[in-house]
């Protein structure tokens, strides 16, 4: 693949930031949207905007078709059994915040265990904090190795039979790290809990596949993977959902409803209470056709080849940690910084002044940070429409705000 | 790179404050602790005063964040030390409205703190600025 060619395709990669052409480095917040997504978007608000799964004429099928026909691109996309399972939601966070209610709110007791790790998204650690709290439930932290990594070993450490559910990111947001979530599932399946995958970072850069997973639940955003904001899925396998009850109630969601009683829907439109997202389905749609077009599999290579080439070049800049594995295998396009003496927002206005977007701050991983004992750092991170060409400019504002710092000073 | 734009923000007083504190650490006998977060970014801070006879006898302020916000901080407690709770207070919208680009009484003198009006075009660095004036104005108000 050439991203120099994939850049054309994103109308807003085509601009000036302070007066320098956009270096976009902040995808894993969210990325940027190529001109099929906004287009199917468009083609429905003007062509066939209408509410879905009611009335019988024309525009209300077109659009029952097309929020259906995502639905089953979703389920090709990461290989699920059927469109029963693919639930459409706001986001991961509502995603893991489902499983958390229903799930968790109907099989967690006094004295289970909910196990995650130290770097989990917030997204992945306030659900569980209130479940167990509500519950009385204890919260367990795998630790993480030296580089950031999780072992097996302290996963078998930390997983009991006490443990219920087990809620673990594929691709870290700060770290790059990719999870061994397959090997986690089959231990926390030993124990008889459950596996949650916060797939949020992971399914915009490589092929995900549920079924091989094995994992009971897999939450994402469209929004990270050249998709709309305001669309999520939660994937859950049939025989766990069909047992769940919906946490939302309204329309769209039921199927008789009587004075004092009411029954729902069945899958997977149970938990879709209110007319749900369409255009933002209509354009995760088209995120995933665009995607698979070019390959699940070359942009995972690209990303790994953009990576490297990161990290070397960043290593030579004289004062720059970088956080996580210093192998490049091991790691998602995402490149975690602190300069010397220079506070990460420093950092990133500097660059800004020079038209690079990164970004700064906590990214949503407090405890992280805290396991870092750093209160905040830069990142850096990649995707399919990024160049070696975007990192050296990356490298080269790296050097000037050190310059620039020294000798404000 | 456009370092002149920088340089409005980035002002000489404003890196001598970051990198030189004053009043940094924590009043041993202060009246009053004011903690303080900038959630979206991780910046905190701890904010110590001891108020007298309406007055702001002695203050401090300890943490952690950006140039902007630590000389922020630092400026701040020079300001107000020793001033009554009331001019402390003005100072306070003063500030807000000048760090917010709008018009705002130049009666009050802000002394050093004016180079901080750079940071009103850096619309993204304004919460930095404000916490140690937002941390100082719940404790006063109190």
């Amino acid at each position: 693949m050439n991203p120099y060619e994939i850049r054309k395709l994103f109308p807003i990669l085509d601009q000036e930031v302070n007066g320098q052409p956009l270096v976009y480095l902040d995808s894993a917040a969210t990325s940027q949207k190529p001109a099929a997504v906004i287009e199917a978007i468009e083609q429905y608000y003007r062509g066939y905007n209408s509410n879905v799964h009611r009335g019988v004429h024309t525009l209300g099928t077109k659009a029952t078709d097309a929020y259906e026909g995502a639905r089953e691109k979703v389920r090709k996309f990461i290989n699920a059994s059927s469109t029963e399972e693919i639930i459409f939601t706001r986001g991961t966070t509502t995603s893991l915040n489902t499983v958390a209610r229903s799930y968790g709110g109907a099989n967690v007791k006094e004295g289970d265990e909910i196990v995650i790790s130290y770097m989990e998204h917030h997204s992945n650690i306030i659900p569980w904090q209130q479940l167990a709290k509500e519950k009385g439930a204890v919260l367990k932290y795998i630790p993480l190795q030296k580089d950031g990594t999780i072992s097996l070993d302290d996963v078998r450490a930390t997983i009991t039979d006490a443990t219920k559910i087990v809620s673990i990111m594929q691709v870290s947001n700060v770290l790059g790290v990719i999870n061994p979530v397959k090997e986690i599932a089959k231990i926390a399946h030993e124990h008889h809990a459950v596996m949650v995958v916060d797939g949020a970072q992971s399914t915009p850069h490589l092929k995900v596949d549920v079924r091989d997973l094995d994992c009971d639940f897999f939450a994402f955003s469209g929004h990270k993977m050249v998709g709309p904001t305001g669309i999520g899925v939660l994937y859950g396998k049939k025989e766990l959902l069909e047992k769940m009850e919906p946490i939302e109630f309204g329309g769209e969601m039921i199927d008789f409803v009587g004075l004092y009683e009411s029954t729902w829907k069945e899958l997977p439109w149970k938990f879709e209470g209110g007319t749900p997202i369409i255009a933002g389905a209509v354009g995760l749609g088209a995120a995933i056709d665009f995607l698979e077009e070019i390959g699940l599999d070359n942009i995972e290579r690209h990303e790994h080849k953009l990576a490297a080439y990161a990290m070397e070049k960043m290593s030579a800049v004289e004062g720059l940690t970088i956080y996580g594995p210093k192998d490049a295998e091991k790691r998602a396009g995402v490149i975690t910084f602190n300069i010397n003496d220079v506070h990460p927002h420093d950092v990133a206005t500097v660059l800004d002044a020079d038209g690079i977007a990164v970004r700064a701050g906590h990214h949503c991983a407090q405890p992280l940070m805290k396991w870092l004992d750093v209160s905040s750092t830069a990142r850096a991170s990649f995707y399919l429409y990024n160049t070696e060409e975007d990192i050296d400019k990356l490298v080269s504002g790296l050097v000037k705000t050190k310059e620039y710092f020294s000798n404000v000073f | 790179m456009s370092f002149d734009n920088l340089d409005t923000l980035y002002r000489q007083v404003i890196m001598d404050h970051y990198k030189k504190p004053r009043n940094k650490g924590m009043l041993e006998d202060g009246s009053m602790t004011i903690d303080m977060n900038n959630p979206t970014c991780g910046d905190r801070i701890r904010l110590t005063m001891k108020i007298e006879d309406g007055k702001v006898s002695d203050v401090k302020f300890d943490g952690d964040g950006c140039s902007i916000s630590m000389s922020s901080a630092s400026m701040m407690t020079q300001a107000i030390k020793g001033k009554d709770v009331d001019t402390a207070l003005a100072m306070s919208q003063t500030f807000s409205l000048m760090i917010q680009g709008k018009e705002y009484d130049d009666e009050i003198d802000l002394g050093d703190i004016e180079a901080l009006q750079g940071v009103s075009k850096f619309p993204a660095r304004i919460k930095c600025a404000t916490l140690a004036w937002k941390a100082m104005e719940k404790g006063l108000k109190e």
